[in-house]
This record gives C-alpha cells, sequence and structure tokens, in this order.
C-alpha cells in the first residue's frame, strides 16, 4: 500500500513540475496574445515602421544564414577531420558567443570595427565604415548566430561513420566529390536544421546589433529594435512586432521538427 | 597479381608481414581480433599508410617505399567492400552501383551498360530505383560487391563480408564472390573470423596474430593441419 502510494506521489510531484515548466513558458505568450486582435494586427501590419523593420530583419537574417552555411560547412568539415596544435582552442572560440552576453559581443565590434578600432582605423582611412551601418547587422547577427550551425556542423561531420566517406574514395571519387555527393547529403538534416537555429537567433539578435550598429529605422533597426524602441512610443506597434516574431518563431521549430522526421535516412 | 610486403608500427605491436596472391584467386585472411587483418586491407587501399615496404598490384605500383611512391586511394583501383557494406543510403542501387565509373568520368553509354551488367549478376536490377538505405544486409553487400567490381578493379578486397547474413544469404554472397573472382581473373583478400567461410570461398588461407602470418597455407594445407 505504502508502496503504491509512494507511485502515486511521485507521479503527482512530476506532473506539477511539468506543469510549472509549461505555464512558465506559455504564459507570457498567451499574455502577449490575448492583447492582439485582427482589428490591430490589420491596422499596424502595413505600419511603415513594422515593414521596414520585418524586411530589414528578413533579409539581413538571410544573409547572414547563408555567409555562415558558406564559410561554416567546409569549415566545420576541415576542423572535424583535422588534428593541428590549439585545436580545443578553437572549439572554445567556436562555442564563445553563445556564453557571451551580446552587449558584450557589440561592444567588441565596435571597438574592432568602429572609426576608431583595432581595424576600423585603417578601413576609414580607405573611405570605409561599417559601424551603424547595415553590414553592421550582419556582422553582429554572424557573430552571435554561428555557433548554432557550426556547433552542429563539427558534430554532425565527427559522427559520420567514415566508412561511406573512405568508400567513395576507393572507387576514385575526389575529396570535393565525396564532400558533395555524400557527405553533404548524409549530413542534410542536421545541416538544415542548424541552418534554422542559425536564422531564428540572427532574427532575434538585440543586443550586439544595438551597441555595434545602432538603431536607425529603415537601415539597422530590425524587428527586436523596432519593439524596444516602440516600447517608448506606440504601444501597438510593439506588440505586433512581436506577434510577428512569436509566429515565425514558431514556424521555424515547426519547420526543424518536421525536416528532422521526414529526412532521417537509414544510415 | 597482388603482393604485399610491409611493415607498418601501430599502437600495441607492429604489422610486419608478406602476401601474395594470384589472380583469380581468394586468399582468406584468419585471425583474432586486433590481429591487424583490417589494417592489411587499409594500407593496401591507401587509408594508412606504411612505414616501410613495397605492396603492388599487376597494374601498377601502389606503394614503394625506397622508391617514395605512395599512389592516392582514388588511383590504386581497388574494391573495397567494407565489413557494413556502406552502401550510400540516400541514394538509389543504381546510383550507388554507378557511384564509380561517375566519379571515374565514364562516359554514359558504358557506364550504363556496366551498372546494367553488375546489378544483374548480382540479381539486383529489381532494386535499381530503391534507396539503398531501405535495403536489407544481404542485398546491401550484393549491392556493395558490384559497386566495387562495375570499376572493374585490379583487386578486390572484402572485411568480413559475411558477418551480418543470415545462412541463405552467407551462402549465396559466398557464390557470387567467388563467381565475381574467377570470372574477372583479379586477386582477392578476404578477411573472415569464421573457418567455414573461409574454407567454403577461399584458395588459401593466412593466418595473422599481432601484425605477423602464423599461418600461410593453401586451404587444404591449413585444414588437414587442423584436423
Amino acid at each position: 500500500m505504502r508502496q503504491i502510494i509512494g507511485i502515486w506521489v511521485g507521479r503527482g510531484v512530476g506532473a506539477s513540475l511539468i506543469l510549472i515548466v509549461c505555464l512558465f513558458l506559455s504564459l507570457p505568450l498567451i499574455a502577449l496574445l490575448l492583447r492582439v486582435t485582427p482589428e490591430l494586427l490589420a491596422t499596424y501590419i502595413p505600419n511603415e515602421t513594422v515593414q521596414k523593420a520585418l524586411w530589414l530583419s528578413i533579409t539581413t537574417s538571410i544573409i547572414s544564414m547563408a555567409i555562415v552555411i558558406l564559410i561554416g560547412t567546409p569549415a566545420a568539415y576541415f576542423h572535424s577531420r583535422s588534428y593541428y596544435p590549439g585545436k580545443s582552442f578553437v572549439d572554445t572560440l567556436i562555442d564563445l558567443p553563445l556564453v557571451l552576453p551580446p552587449a558584450v559581443a557589440g561592444l567588441a565590434l565596435l571597438l574592432l570595427f568602429g572609426r576608431t578600432g583595432l581595424l576600423g582605423k585603417y578601413l576609414n582611412v580607405i573611405g570605409i565604415d561599417i559601424a551603424f551601418t547595415t553590414f553592421a547587422v550582419i556582422l553582429a547577427q554572424i557573430f552571435v548566430s554561428s555557433p548554432f550551425y557550426i556547433r552542429q556542423a563539427k558534430a554532425l561531420f565527427e559522427q559520420l561513420d567514415p566508412s561511406y566517406e573512405e568508400t567513395a574514395k576507393t572507387l576514385g571519387s575526389s575529396s570535393l566529390r565525396t564532400f558533395l555527393f555524400i557527405i553533404l547529403p548524409l549530413c542534410a538534416t542536421g545541416l538544415t536544421s542548424g541552418a534554422i537555429m542559425t536564422f531564428a537567433r540572427a532574427l532575434g539578435e538585440f543586443g550586439a546589433t544595438i551597441m555595434f550598429a545602432g538603431n536607425l529605422p529603415g537601415i539597422t533597426q530590425t524587428m527586436p529594435l523596432a519593439i524596444y524602441a516602440a516600447m517608448q512610443g506606440d504601444f501597438d506597434v510593439a506588440i505586433t512586432i512581436s506577434v510577428l516574431l512569436v509566429a515565425i518563431s514558431l514556424a521555424i521549430m515547426l519547420t526543424v521538427k518536421l525536416l528532422t522526421e521526414k529526412w532521417r535516412y537509414n544510415v | 597479381m597482388f603482393k604485399f610486403a610491409a611493415r607498418k608500427e601501430l599502437r600495441d605491436f607492429t604489422l610486419d608481414l608478406s602476401l601474395e596472391v594470384a589472380d583469380g584467386e581468394i586468399m582468406v585472411l584468419m585471425g583474432g581480433n586486433g590481429a591487424g587483418k583490417t589494417t592489411v586491407l587499409r594500407l593496401t587501399a591507401g587509408l594508412l599508410t606504411p612505414d616501410a615496404g613495397v605492396i603492388e598490384t599487376k597494374k601498377r605500383i601502389l606503394y614503394h617505399h625506397q622508391s617514395k611512391i605512395n599512389c592516392p586511394v582514388q588511383n590504386r583501383n581497388i574494391g573495397y567492400v567494407f565489413q557494413n557494406a556502406a552502401v550510400f543510403p540516400h541514394m538509389s542501387v543504381y546510383d550507388n552501383v554507378a557511384f564509380g565509373l561517375r566519379a571515374r568520368r565514364v562516359d554514359s553509354l558504358e557506364l550504363a551498360d556496366r551498372t546494367d551488367e553488375w546489378m544483374d549478376r548480382l540479381a539486383i536490377s529489381n532494386l535499381a530505383t530503391v534507396r539503398a538505405g531501405h535495403l536489407s544486409g544481404g542485398q546491401k553487400q550484393r549491392v556493395a560487391l558490384a559497386r566495387a567490381m562495375a570499376t572493374k578493379p585490379d583487386l578486390l578486397m572484402l572485411d568480413e563480408p559475411f558477418t551480418a547474413l543470415d545462412q541463405k544469404n552467407q551462402i549465396a554472397v559466398r557464390e557470387w564472390i567467388s563467381l565475381c573472382v574467377r570470372e574477372q581473373k583479379i586477386p582477392c583478400l578476404l578477411v573472415t573470423h569464421n573457418p567455414t567461410d573461409a574454407e567454403a570461398v577461399g584458395d588459401s588461407v593466412c593466418v595473422i596474430d599481432r601484425g605477423c602470418v602464423i599461418e600461410d597455407n593453401s586451404m587444404r594445407g591449413y585444414f588437414d593441419n587442423a584436423t
């Protein structure tokens, strides 16, 4: 009897904890959604501030994601396949932006690319200004979001059974062909979900962007920055942009889930 | 004709052995776990580099320490079937068999002919459009064998090809291997733990332990000694 009571108490505690986690994560979103009406969305989605922020956020996040994929994929592959002095240091460096406060990242980028920064002062001489431009938004997004993709790619390449790669080579396949036709397709699911998470992180980036790129509407004011600006003015604009971000985030998470289930090869 | 006389310092011992396999002949490499059997295959394929010695097939020198020849893996023209078959799971059976031919830029007519021919021989034509990840163990072994043979290799190497197969498939795969090697008149190195497989398929046997040959015999001689 005592054992049965113990089992039920255990189940009760477990269920309560799960309920607390669910409420903690969902109540803020419910509070946000309760403030939204179709009229509010119809009024504010066409709003110029919202449109500009939405367009800028999506284009910069796509560009950031593309740059991270193009450079991060081969970099992660070479890193996972080679042994060199300082490899664990490079591992730490790749992961660093995950734990570094974004404001610190923004300040560091400013000290590097700012008009009097380490590189910025030389770029300034030849007429290139990076800080407080749309390009600065992209650099800030790349800095904070790249670990989401590179870590994933690195782990996938390390876990992939080497016999596929070795077989391809014994069949006469060049390293490039093996990478393009064997390794990439076999890692495609994980790489895609890593890329989507990178896009999502870039889309939500705030701290580094405001420090390094500023908050200029149409140039550097992404959606999270527009929410911050609207909080001091039109609260309904802030709510509209927030709801749009929630909708995009949910769509991203659903896509990742569907892709990982659909594209799983029987490896 | 295949000759292997190489040395390689490994973590626990030094592999140092000589082998010779004639065309159309299957040599079975036997030995316990970690004896160095797979290492011999990897050294031959170019996936590992020996410290010294010579490795050659009838058509080319794969490795010659003194002459500093070390042919790249891609150019060795060796059919290597891994223990897990390593069929590319995201490709169809046809694309798997054609992979080596495409990599070698064989022209499209010959590619189609050779792919169809080897799928026919190994009775996998009916699976041509099936994604290889969905095949059974026996079917994967046949695809791997067809893929290796389609490239007309100078040497066929098979690492524990019967491990994941049921008895019926083991017999079938043994027959296919024998047929491929005899018809194409190429030397074959086959690694196995199982004396029954060795007796069924091998012409000669080489037993190794800690990287050295401890018995090198014709198959009949090996089993006569064993009894």
